[in-house]
Protein backbone atom coordinates (compact mmCIF):
# COMPACT_ATOMS: atom_id res chain seq x y z
CA UNK A 1 0.00 0.00 0.00
CA UNK A 2 1.31 3.36 -1.01
CA UNK A 3 1.60 6.42 1.16
CA UNK A 4 -0.52 9.33 -0.04
CA UNK A 5 -0.50 12.96 1.04
CA UNK A 6 -3.80 14.02 2.54
CA UNK A 7 -5.03 17.13 4.25
CA UNK A 8 -6.55 16.24 7.63
CA UNK A 9 -10.07 17.46 6.95
CA UNK A 10 -10.21 15.75 3.57
CA UNK A 11 -8.81 12.50 4.95
CA UNK A 12 -11.51 12.51 7.62
CA UNK A 13 -14.25 13.02 5.05
CA UNK A 14 -12.83 10.32 2.76
CA UNK A 15 -12.43 7.92 5.69
CA UNK A 16 -16.08 8.43 6.62
CA UNK A 17 -17.24 7.63 3.10
CA UNK A 18 -14.98 4.57 2.96
CA UNK A 19 -16.33 3.38 6.32
CA UNK A 20 -19.86 3.45 4.94
CA UNK A 21 -21.18 6.85 6.03
CA UNK A 22 -23.96 7.71 3.60
CA UNK A 23 -25.41 10.89 5.09
CA UNK A 24 -23.50 14.07 5.91
CA UNK A 25 -25.06 17.29 7.15
CA UNK A 26 -23.04 20.37 7.99
CA UNK A 27 -22.72 24.10 8.16
CA UNK A 28 -19.48 25.93 7.32
CA UNK A 29 -17.03 27.10 9.96
CA UNK A 30 -13.23 27.48 9.96
CA UNK A 31 -11.07 25.40 10.43
CA UNK A 32 -13.08 22.40 9.20
CA UNK A 33 -14.57 23.69 5.94
CA UNK A 34 -12.76 21.14 3.79
CA UNK A 35 -14.92 18.41 5.38
CA UNK A 36 -18.25 19.68 3.99
CA UNK A 37 -16.50 20.77 0.80
CA UNK A 38 -15.11 17.27 0.24
CA UNK A 39 -18.41 15.66 1.21
CA UNK A 40 -20.35 17.86 -1.21
CA UNK A 41 -18.20 16.58 -4.04
CA UNK A 42 -17.72 12.93 -3.12
CA UNK A 43 -20.72 11.86 -1.03
CA UNK A 44 -23.17 11.96 -3.97
CA UNK A 45 -20.75 9.81 -6.01
CA UNK A 46 -20.86 7.23 -3.21
CA UNK A 47 -24.65 7.20 -3.44
CA UNK A 48 -25.03 9.14 -0.19
CA UNK A 49 -26.67 12.37 0.87
CA UNK A 50 -24.95 15.71 1.39
CA UNK A 51 -26.88 18.66 2.75
CA UNK A 52 -25.49 22.04 3.66
CA UNK A 53 -27.99 22.82 6.38
CA UNK A 54 -29.28 26.27 7.29
CA UNK A 55 -27.56 26.08 10.67
CA UNK A 56 -25.54 23.79 12.92
CA UNK A 57 -28.71 23.00 14.85
CA UNK A 58 -30.49 21.92 11.70
CA UNK A 59 -27.49 19.79 10.71
CA UNK A 60 -27.38 17.81 13.96
CA UNK A 61 -31.13 17.25 13.83
CA UNK A 62 -30.80 15.99 10.26
CA UNK A 63 -28.21 13.55 11.64
CA UNK A 64 -30.84 12.45 14.17
CA UNK A 65 -33.37 11.90 11.41
CA UNK A 66 -30.98 10.02 9.14
CA UNK A 67 -29.63 7.87 11.95
CA UNK A 68 -33.19 7.04 13.04
CA UNK A 69 -33.70 5.42 9.63
CA UNK A 70 -30.62 3.25 10.20
CA UNK A 71 -28.14 4.98 7.88
CA UNK A 72 -24.61 5.85 9.03
CA UNK A 73 -24.72 9.61 9.53
CA UNK A 74 -22.19 12.29 10.40
CA UNK A 75 -21.78 16.00 10.99
CA UNK A 76 -18.76 18.18 11.66
CA UNK A 77 -18.10 21.62 12.99
CA UNK A 78 -15.71 23.63 15.13
CA UNK A 79 -16.09 24.79 18.71
CA UNK A 80 -18.84 27.50 18.52
CA UNK A 81 -20.79 25.29 16.11
CA UNK A 82 -20.49 22.31 18.44
CA UNK A 83 -22.01 24.40 21.24
CA UNK A 84 -25.03 24.86 18.98
CA UNK A 85 -25.21 21.13 18.33
CA UNK A 86 -25.24 20.17 21.99
CA UNK A 87 -29.01 20.01 22.28
CA UNK A 88 -29.16 17.64 19.31
CA UNK A 89 -26.34 15.48 20.68
CA UNK A 90 -28.24 15.10 23.95
CA UNK A 91 -31.28 13.99 21.94
CA UNK A 92 -29.15 11.43 20.09
CA UNK A 93 -28.05 10.06 23.47
CA UNK A 94 -31.63 10.06 24.70
CA UNK A 95 -32.86 8.23 21.60
CA UNK A 96 -30.04 5.61 21.55
CA UNK A 97 -28.91 6.78 18.16
CA UNK A 98 -25.46 6.15 16.65
CA UNK A 99 -23.78 9.14 15.00
CA UNK A 100 -20.32 10.54 14.38
CA UNK A 101 -19.56 14.16 15.19
CA UNK A 102 -16.26 15.81 14.33
CA UNK A 103 -15.11 18.80 16.37
CA UNK A 104 -12.11 20.52 14.78
CA UNK A 105 -11.49 22.70 17.80
CA UNK A 106 -10.51 26.37 17.70
CA UNK A 107 -9.81 28.73 20.57
CA UNK A 108 -12.74 30.02 22.64
CA UNK A 109 -14.75 31.14 24.50
CA UNK A 110 -17.31 32.75 22.23
CA UNK A 111 -16.19 33.21 18.65
CA UNK A 112 -12.63 33.32 20.02
CA UNK A 113 -9.96 32.62 17.42
CA UNK A 114 -10.02 30.42 14.33
CA UNK A 115 -6.61 29.00 15.28
CA UNK A 116 -6.17 25.51 16.82
CA UNK A 117 -7.36 25.00 20.39
CA UNK A 118 -8.19 22.20 22.85
CA UNK A 119 -10.52 24.02 25.19
CA UNK A 120 -13.62 21.92 24.43
CA UNK A 121 -12.31 18.98 26.47
CA UNK A 122 -14.78 19.54 29.28
CA UNK A 123 -17.66 20.05 26.87
CA UNK A 124 -16.84 16.80 25.07
CA UNK A 125 -15.98 14.57 28.03
CA UNK A 126 -18.22 15.75 30.87
CA UNK A 127 -21.54 15.85 29.11
CA UNK A 128 -22.33 16.12 25.42
CA UNK A 129 -25.43 18.16 26.29
CA UNK A 130 -27.97 18.27 29.09
CA UNK A 131 -28.88 15.15 31.04
CA UNK A 132 -26.94 12.14 32.31
CA UNK A 133 -25.29 11.33 29.02
CA UNK A 134 -21.87 10.66 27.59
CA UNK A 135 -20.39 10.06 24.20
CA UNK A 136 -17.21 8.25 23.28
CA UNK A 137 -14.52 10.86 22.53
CA UNK A 138 -11.58 9.94 20.29
CA UNK A 139 -8.54 12.22 19.99
CA UNK A 140 -6.16 11.68 17.04
CA UNK A 141 -2.67 13.17 17.06
CA UNK A 142 -2.05 12.87 13.34
CA UNK A 143 -3.83 12.38 10.05
CA UNK A 144 -3.30 8.63 9.78
CA UNK A 145 -4.82 8.21 13.18
CA UNK A 146 -7.67 10.60 12.38
CA UNK A 147 -8.60 8.53 9.32
CA UNK A 148 -8.32 5.26 11.25
CA UNK A 149 -10.37 6.57 14.16
CA UNK A 150 -13.20 7.79 11.94
CA UNK A 151 -13.74 4.20 10.84
CA UNK A 152 -13.61 3.05 14.45
CA UNK A 153 -16.01 5.85 15.43
CA UNK A 154 -18.73 4.52 13.12
CA UNK A 155 -18.14 1.00 14.39
CA UNK A 156 -18.33 2.08 18.05
CA UNK A 157 -21.40 4.22 17.41
CA UNK A 158 -23.28 1.24 15.96
CA UNK A 159 -21.99 -1.16 18.60
CA UNK A 160 -23.08 0.95 21.57
CA UNK A 161 -25.88 2.99 19.96
CA UNK A 162 -24.23 6.23 20.98
CA UNK A 163 -22.87 9.38 19.42
CA UNK A 164 -19.08 9.30 19.04
CA UNK A 165 -17.02 12.47 18.78
CA UNK A 166 -13.72 12.79 16.95
CA UNK A 167 -12.10 15.61 18.91
CA UNK A 168 -9.24 17.19 16.99
CA UNK A 169 -8.05 20.73 16.41
CA UNK A 170 -7.44 23.13 13.55
CA UNK A 171 -3.89 21.87 13.19
CA UNK A 172 -5.00 18.31 12.42
CA UNK A 173 -7.68 19.67 10.10
CA UNK A 174 -5.37 21.90 8.11
CA UNK A 175 -2.10 19.99 7.94
CA UNK A 176 -0.98 17.52 5.26
CA UNK A 177 0.80 14.28 6.05
CA UNK A 178 1.35 10.98 4.28
CA UNK A 179 -1.15 8.27 5.17
CA UNK A 180 -1.92 4.73 4.11
CA UNK A 181 -5.50 3.62 3.48
CA UNK A 182 -5.48 0.38 5.42
CA UNK A 183 -9.10 -0.71 5.17
CA UNK A 184 -10.59 -0.68 1.73
CA UNK A 185 -14.01 -2.23 2.31
CA UNK A 186 -16.87 -0.47 4.10
CA UNK A 187 -17.83 -1.61 7.60
CA UNK A 188 -20.24 -4.55 7.55
CA UNK A 189 -23.91 -3.62 7.63
CA UNK A 190 -25.35 -3.76 11.13
CA UNK A 191 -28.85 -5.02 11.79
CA UNK A 192 -30.91 -2.15 13.19
CA UNK A 193 -34.29 -3.67 14.08
CA UNK A 194 -35.29 -0.43 15.81
CA UNK A 195 -34.86 1.78 12.73
CA UNK A 196 -37.80 3.83 11.49
CA UNK A 197 -37.17 2.86 7.89
CA UNK A 198 -40.68 2.59 6.50
CA UNK A 199 -40.81 -1.19 5.89
CA UNK A 200 -43.71 -0.67 3.49
CA UNK A 201 -46.36 -0.46 6.18
CA UNK A 202 -45.61 -3.96 7.47
CA UNK A 203 -44.89 -4.80 11.06
CA UNK A 204 -44.81 -2.78 14.23
CA UNK A 205 -44.49 1.02 14.10
CA UNK A 206 -41.04 2.20 15.15
CA UNK A 207 -40.87 5.39 17.13
CA UNK A 208 -37.42 6.88 17.79
CA UNK A 209 -37.73 9.37 20.61
CA UNK A 210 -35.96 10.66 23.70
CA UNK A 211 -39.19 11.62 25.50
CA UNK A 212 -40.07 9.48 28.53
CA UNK A 213 -42.86 11.22 30.41
CA UNK A 214 -43.00 8.65 33.17
CA UNK A 215 -40.08 9.31 35.48
CA UNK A 216 -39.54 5.69 36.46
CA UNK A 217 -39.30 4.76 32.79
CA UNK A 218 -36.80 7.56 32.28
CA UNK A 219 -34.77 6.41 35.27
CA UNK A 220 -34.66 2.86 33.93
CA UNK A 221 -33.35 4.26 30.66
CA UNK A 222 -30.68 6.38 32.37
CA UNK A 223 -29.61 3.36 34.46
CA UNK A 224 -29.31 1.35 31.24
CA UNK A 225 -27.00 4.08 29.93
CA UNK A 226 -24.96 3.75 33.10
CA UNK A 227 -24.49 0.03 32.49
CA UNK A 228 -23.53 0.69 28.88
CA UNK A 229 -21.02 3.33 29.92
CA UNK A 230 -19.47 0.95 32.43
CA UNK A 231 -19.02 -1.60 29.63
CA UNK A 232 -17.48 1.05 27.35
CA UNK A 233 -15.13 2.14 30.15
CA UNK A 234 -14.10 -1.49 30.63
CA UNK A 235 -13.65 -2.49 26.97
CA UNK A 236 -12.90 0.56 24.88
CA UNK A 237 -10.21 2.56 26.67
CA UNK A 238 -7.31 3.44 24.36
CA UNK A 239 -4.03 5.20 24.97
CA UNK A 240 -0.38 5.21 23.91
CA UNK A 241 2.51 5.39 26.31
CA UNK A 242 5.92 6.14 24.85
CA UNK A 243 9.16 5.91 26.78
CA UNK A 244 7.45 5.71 30.17
CA UNK A 245 9.71 2.88 31.39
CA UNK A 246 12.08 4.33 34.01
CA UNK A 247 10.97 7.86 33.08
CA UNK A 248 11.89 10.66 35.49
CA UNK A 249 8.83 12.56 34.42
CA UNK A 250 5.79 11.68 32.33
CA UNK A 251 4.01 14.23 30.13
CA UNK A 252 0.28 13.66 29.68
CA UNK A 253 -1.03 15.27 26.51
CA UNK A 254 -3.56 14.54 23.76
CA UNK A 255 -3.91 15.33 20.05
CA UNK A 256 -1.63 17.90 18.46
CA UNK A 257 -0.11 18.83 21.81
CA UNK A 258 1.01 15.22 22.34
CA UNK A 259 3.16 15.18 19.22
CA UNK A 260 4.70 18.51 20.18
CA UNK A 261 5.39 17.11 23.66
CA UNK A 262 7.05 14.14 21.99
CA UNK A 263 9.44 16.49 20.21
CA UNK A 264 10.23 18.03 23.60
CA UNK A 265 10.79 14.58 25.13
CA UNK A 266 13.21 13.67 22.33
CA UNK A 267 15.12 16.91 22.91
CA UNK A 268 15.33 16.23 26.68
CA UNK A 269 16.41 12.65 26.05
CA UNK A 270 19.51 14.01 24.27
CA UNK A 271 20.32 15.84 27.53
CA UNK A 272 20.00 12.62 29.51
CA UNK A 273 16.59 13.38 31.02
CA UNK A 274 14.16 10.51 30.71
CA UNK A 275 10.76 11.90 29.81
CA UNK A 276 7.85 9.65 28.89
CA UNK A 277 4.67 10.55 27.05
CA UNK A 278 1.23 9.31 28.04
CA UNK A 279 -1.31 10.03 25.31
CA UNK A 280 -4.97 9.20 25.90
CA UNK A 281 -6.70 8.32 22.62
CA UNK A 282 -10.10 7.89 24.23
CA UNK A 283 -10.67 11.06 26.25
CA UNK A 284 -13.94 9.54 27.35
CA UNK A 285 -13.59 6.92 28.69
CA UNK A 286 -10.33 8.30 30.11
CA UNK A 287 -7.53 5.77 30.70
CA UNK A 288 -7.44 6.34 34.47
CA UNK A 289 -6.04 2.94 35.45
CA UNK A 290 -3.26 2.91 32.87
CA UNK A 291 -2.08 6.37 33.87
CA UNK A 292 -2.31 5.51 37.58
CA UNK A 293 -0.14 2.45 37.01
CA UNK A 294 2.52 4.47 35.15
CA UNK A 295 2.48 7.30 37.70
CA UNK A 296 2.93 4.82 40.55
CA UNK A 297 6.33 3.66 39.23
CA UNK A 298 9.23 4.61 41.50
CA UNK A 299 11.22 6.48 38.86
CA UNK A 300 8.36 8.85 37.97
CA UNK A 301 8.74 12.03 40.00
CA UNK A 302 5.85 13.96 38.48
CA UNK A 303 3.21 13.89 35.75
CA UNK A 304 3.10 17.11 33.74
CA UNK A 305 -0.10 17.81 31.82
CA UNK A 306 0.29 19.92 28.66
CA UNK A 307 -2.78 21.18 26.79
CA UNK A 308 -4.00 24.03 24.61
CA UNK A 309 -6.36 25.17 27.36
CA UNK A 310 -6.01 26.29 30.94
CA UNK A 311 -6.28 22.88 32.61
CA UNK A 312 -9.11 20.58 31.53
CA UNK A 313 -7.63 17.13 30.93
CA UNK A 314 -5.49 18.12 33.92
CA UNK A 315 -8.53 17.27 36.08
CA UNK A 316 -8.66 13.73 34.70
CA UNK A 317 -4.91 13.34 35.23
CA UNK A 318 -5.33 14.41 38.86
CA UNK A 319 -8.28 12.04 39.28
CA UNK A 320 -6.14 9.20 37.95
CA UNK A 321 -3.18 9.96 40.18
CA UNK A 322 -5.14 10.88 43.33
CA UNK A 323 -2.37 12.99 44.84
CA UNK A 324 0.22 10.21 44.92
CA UNK A 325 2.63 12.26 42.75
CA UNK A 326 2.91 15.97 41.90
CA UNK A 327 0.80 16.96 38.87
CA UNK A 328 2.12 20.24 37.42
CA UNK A 329 0.48 21.88 34.43
CA UNK A 330 1.55 23.81 31.34
CA UNK A 331 -1.13 25.24 29.09
CA UNK A 332 -1.50 27.74 26.29
CA UNK A 333 -4.74 28.90 24.73
CA UNK A 334 -6.15 28.77 21.20
CA UNK A 335 -3.63 29.57 18.50
CA UNK A 336 -0.72 29.84 20.93
CA UNK A 337 0.47 26.36 20.00
CA UNK A 338 3.06 25.30 22.60
CA UNK A 339 6.59 24.96 21.26
CA UNK A 340 8.80 21.95 22.06
CA UNK A 341 11.42 24.22 23.67
CA UNK A 342 8.85 25.78 26.02
CA UNK A 343 7.64 22.36 27.13
CA UNK A 344 11.27 21.28 27.58
CA UNK A 345 11.97 24.40 29.71
CA UNK A 346 8.98 23.57 31.89
CA UNK A 347 10.19 19.98 32.38
CA UNK A 348 13.69 21.13 33.34
CA UNK A 349 12.24 23.64 35.83
CA UNK A 350 10.06 20.99 37.44
CA UNK A 351 12.88 18.46 37.78
CA UNK A 352 15.29 21.11 39.10
CA UNK A 353 12.80 22.27 41.72
CA UNK A 354 12.17 18.71 42.83
CA UNK A 355 15.86 18.08 43.38
CA UNK A 356 16.07 21.03 45.79
CA UNK B 1 18.44 15.25 9.50
CA UNK B 2 15.39 17.42 9.97
CA UNK B 3 14.65 20.42 7.76
CA UNK B 4 12.16 22.81 9.26
CA UNK B 5 11.08 25.44 6.77
CA UNK B 6 8.87 28.46 6.55
CA UNK B 7 7.79 29.52 3.08
CA UNK B 8 6.09 32.92 3.06
CA UNK B 9 4.83 35.53 0.63
CA UNK B 10 1.75 37.25 -0.76
CA UNK B 11 -1.35 35.17 -1.33
CA UNK B 12 -1.18 34.13 -5.00
CA UNK B 13 2.60 33.79 -5.25
CA UNK B 14 2.37 30.03 -5.06
CA UNK B 15 3.75 29.80 -1.55
CA UNK B 16 1.44 26.95 -0.50
CA UNK B 17 2.08 25.11 -3.78
CA UNK B 18 5.84 25.33 -3.24
CA UNK B 19 5.43 23.67 0.15
CA UNK B 20 3.15 20.97 -1.21
CA UNK B 21 5.53 20.25 -4.09
CA UNK B 22 8.42 19.87 -1.66
CA UNK B 23 6.62 17.46 0.66
CA UNK B 24 5.39 15.39 -2.25
CA UNK B 25 8.95 15.12 -3.54
CA UNK B 26 10.16 14.37 -0.01
CA UNK B 27 7.58 11.61 0.35
CA UNK B 28 8.64 10.09 -2.99
CA UNK B 29 12.22 10.01 -1.73
CA UNK B 30 11.19 8.22 1.45
CA UNK B 31 11.30 11.07 3.97
CA UNK B 32 8.76 11.83 6.66
CA UNK B 33 7.02 15.06 5.72
CA UNK B 34 4.40 17.48 7.01
CA UNK B 35 2.85 20.70 5.73
CA UNK B 36 0.79 23.18 7.73
CA UNK B 37 -0.68 26.28 6.09
CA UNK B 38 -1.36 29.53 7.85
CA UNK B 39 -5.12 29.81 7.65
CA UNK B 40 -5.77 33.14 9.28
CA UNK B 41 -7.60 36.12 7.77
CA UNK B 42 -4.24 37.23 6.38
CA UNK B 43 -4.75 34.79 3.52
CA UNK B 44 -7.18 37.19 1.90
CA UNK B 45 -4.88 39.50 -0.02
CA UNK B 46 -2.13 39.73 2.59
CA UNK B 47 0.72 37.42 3.46
CA UNK B 48 0.43 33.66 3.54
CA UNK B 49 2.88 31.10 4.83
CA UNK B 50 3.29 27.42 5.39
CA UNK B 51 5.41 25.28 7.71
CA UNK B 52 7.15 22.38 6.02
CA UNK B 53 9.09 19.63 7.76
CA UNK B 54 11.17 17.09 5.83
CA UNK B 55 12.94 14.59 8.05
CA UNK B 56 14.40 11.12 8.22
CA UNK B 57 12.96 10.87 11.76
CA UNK B 58 9.30 10.71 12.80
CA UNK B 59 7.92 14.26 12.85
CA UNK B 60 6.80 15.57 16.23
CA UNK B 61 5.73 19.16 15.97
CA UNK B 62 4.57 20.07 12.46
CA UNK B 63 4.57 23.75 13.40
CA UNK B 64 7.81 25.50 12.60
CA UNK B 65 8.73 28.35 14.93
CA UNK B 66 12.54 28.31 14.58
CA UNK B 67 13.10 27.48 10.92
CA UNK B 68 16.35 26.06 9.67
CA UNK B 69 15.35 27.38 6.25
CA UNK B 70 13.26 30.35 5.14
CA UNK B 71 11.93 31.25 1.72
CA UNK B 72 10.71 34.87 1.72
CA UNK B 73 8.82 35.82 -1.43
CA UNK B 74 8.16 39.42 -0.31
CA UNK B 75 9.41 42.11 2.05
CA UNK B 76 6.88 41.67 4.89
CA UNK B 77 7.68 37.94 5.01
CA UNK B 78 11.40 38.60 5.25
CA UNK B 79 10.92 41.14 8.06
CA UNK B 80 8.63 38.83 9.97
CA UNK B 81 10.51 35.55 9.74
CA UNK B 82 14.18 36.52 9.27
CA UNK B 83 14.79 37.00 13.03
CA UNK B 84 13.43 33.50 13.75
CA UNK B 85 15.84 31.56 11.53
CA UNK B 86 18.30 29.34 13.41
CA UNK B 87 21.90 30.59 13.33
CA UNK B 88 23.69 28.74 10.55
CA UNK B 89 20.39 28.38 8.71
CA UNK B 90 19.44 29.37 5.20
CA UNK B 91 17.40 32.25 3.79
CA UNK B 92 16.29 32.60 0.19
CA UNK B 93 14.87 35.98 -0.76
CA UNK B 94 12.81 36.86 -3.82
CA UNK B 95 14.91 39.93 -4.58
CA UNK B 96 12.43 41.05 -7.27
CA UNK B 97 10.00 42.04 -4.57
CA UNK B 98 12.19 43.10 -1.69
CA UNK B 99 13.67 46.58 -1.72
CA UNK B 100 17.33 46.68 -0.61
CA UNK B 101 17.39 43.00 0.33
CA UNK B 102 19.93 42.21 3.02
CA UNK B 103 20.32 39.20 5.24
CA UNK B 104 21.65 38.34 8.67
CA UNK B 105 25.35 37.52 8.65
CA UNK B 106 25.03 34.30 10.66
CA UNK B 107 22.99 32.51 7.98
CA UNK B 108 23.53 31.44 4.38
CA UNK B 109 21.61 33.78 2.11
CA UNK B 110 20.70 33.69 -1.57
CA UNK B 111 19.00 36.49 -3.49
CA UNK B 112 16.85 35.17 -6.32
CA UNK B 113 15.20 37.60 -8.76
CA UNK B 114 12.21 35.32 -9.28
CA UNK B 115 10.02 37.76 -11.19
CA UNK B 116 12.75 38.83 -13.63
CA UNK B 117 13.63 35.23 -14.40
CA UNK B 118 9.97 34.25 -14.76
CA UNK B 119 9.45 37.30 -16.98
CA UNK B 120 12.31 36.17 -19.24
CA UNK B 121 10.49 32.85 -19.62
CA UNK B 122 7.33 34.75 -20.57
CA UNK B 123 5.17 33.68 -17.63
CA UNK B 124 5.26 35.38 -14.21
CA UNK B 125 3.35 32.47 -12.71
CA UNK B 126 6.48 30.31 -12.66
CA UNK B 127 8.22 32.72 -10.26
CA UNK B 128 7.70 30.19 -7.47
CA UNK B 129 9.33 27.47 -9.54
CA UNK B 130 12.35 29.72 -10.05
CA UNK B 131 12.61 29.97 -6.27
CA UNK B 132 12.08 26.24 -5.85
CA UNK B 133 14.95 25.60 -8.26
CA UNK B 134 17.22 27.83 -6.19
CA UNK B 135 16.11 26.15 -2.96
CA UNK B 136 16.78 22.65 -4.24
CA UNK B 137 20.17 23.66 -5.60
CA UNK B 138 21.08 25.36 -2.31
CA UNK B 139 19.99 22.50 -0.04
CA UNK B 140 19.80 19.26 -1.97
CA UNK B 141 16.76 18.58 0.20
CA UNK B 142 15.23 16.61 -2.65
CA UNK B 143 16.53 15.75 -6.10
CA UNK B 144 15.73 18.04 -9.01
CA UNK B 145 14.82 14.95 -11.04
CA UNK B 146 12.12 14.01 -8.54
CA UNK B 147 10.43 17.38 -9.08
CA UNK B 148 10.81 17.08 -12.84
CA UNK B 149 9.12 13.67 -12.80
CA UNK B 150 6.28 15.10 -10.72
CA UNK B 151 5.70 17.87 -13.26
CA UNK B 152 4.83 15.27 -15.84
CA UNK B 153 2.06 13.98 -13.60
CA UNK B 154 0.71 17.48 -12.86
CA UNK B 155 0.74 18.88 -16.40
CA UNK B 156 -0.54 16.55 -19.10
CA UNK B 157 -2.84 16.68 -22.10
CA UNK B 158 -3.43 20.28 -23.19
CA UNK B 159 -1.19 21.48 -20.36
CA UNK B 160 1.74 19.25 -21.27
CA UNK B 161 3.70 22.20 -22.71
CA UNK B 162 3.94 23.62 -19.17
CA UNK B 163 6.33 20.85 -18.16
CA UNK B 164 9.17 22.32 -20.22
CA UNK B 165 8.40 25.85 -19.00
CA UNK B 166 8.52 24.75 -15.36
CA UNK B 167 11.76 22.85 -15.89
CA UNK B 168 13.32 25.96 -17.44
CA UNK B 169 12.12 27.96 -14.42
CA UNK B 170 13.69 25.47 -11.98
CA UNK B 171 16.96 25.62 -13.90
CA UNK B 172 16.93 29.42 -14.08
CA UNK B 173 16.53 29.58 -10.30
CA UNK B 174 19.24 27.00 -9.64
CA UNK B 175 21.83 29.32 -11.19
CA UNK B 176 21.38 31.76 -8.31
CA UNK B 177 22.30 29.18 -5.69
CA UNK B 178 25.51 27.86 -7.21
Amino acid sequence: MQKELWKGNEAIAEAAIRAGCRAYFGYPITPQNEIPEYMSKHMPKAGGVFVQAESEIAAINMVYGASATGVRAMTSSSSPGISLKQEGISYLVGANLPAVIVNMMRGGPGLGTIQPGQADYFQATRSPGHGDGHMIVLAPSGIQEAADLIRDAFELADKYLTPVMLLADGMIGQMMEPIIWKETSPLPEVDKPWAADGRDGDGKTHFVSSLRLESDVNERFVLSLKDRYAKIARDEVRYKSIGCENADLVIAAFGTTARIAQSAARKLDEEGLKVGLFRPITLWPFPYDALAEIAARDSVKAVLTVEMNLGQMHEDVRLAICGSKPTPFYGRTGGMVPEPRHIADKVRDILREMEL
Amino acid sequence: MTREMIIAGFGGQGVMAMGKTLIEAGLKEGYNVSWVPSYGPEMRGGTANCSVVISDEPIGSPVVTQPTELIAMNGPSLSRFEPLVEPGGLILVNSSQVENPSCRHDVRCYLVPCMEEAGKLGNFRVANMVMLGAYIKATGAVRMDTIKEMLGAIFYGPKAHLVALNIRALEAGAKYAE
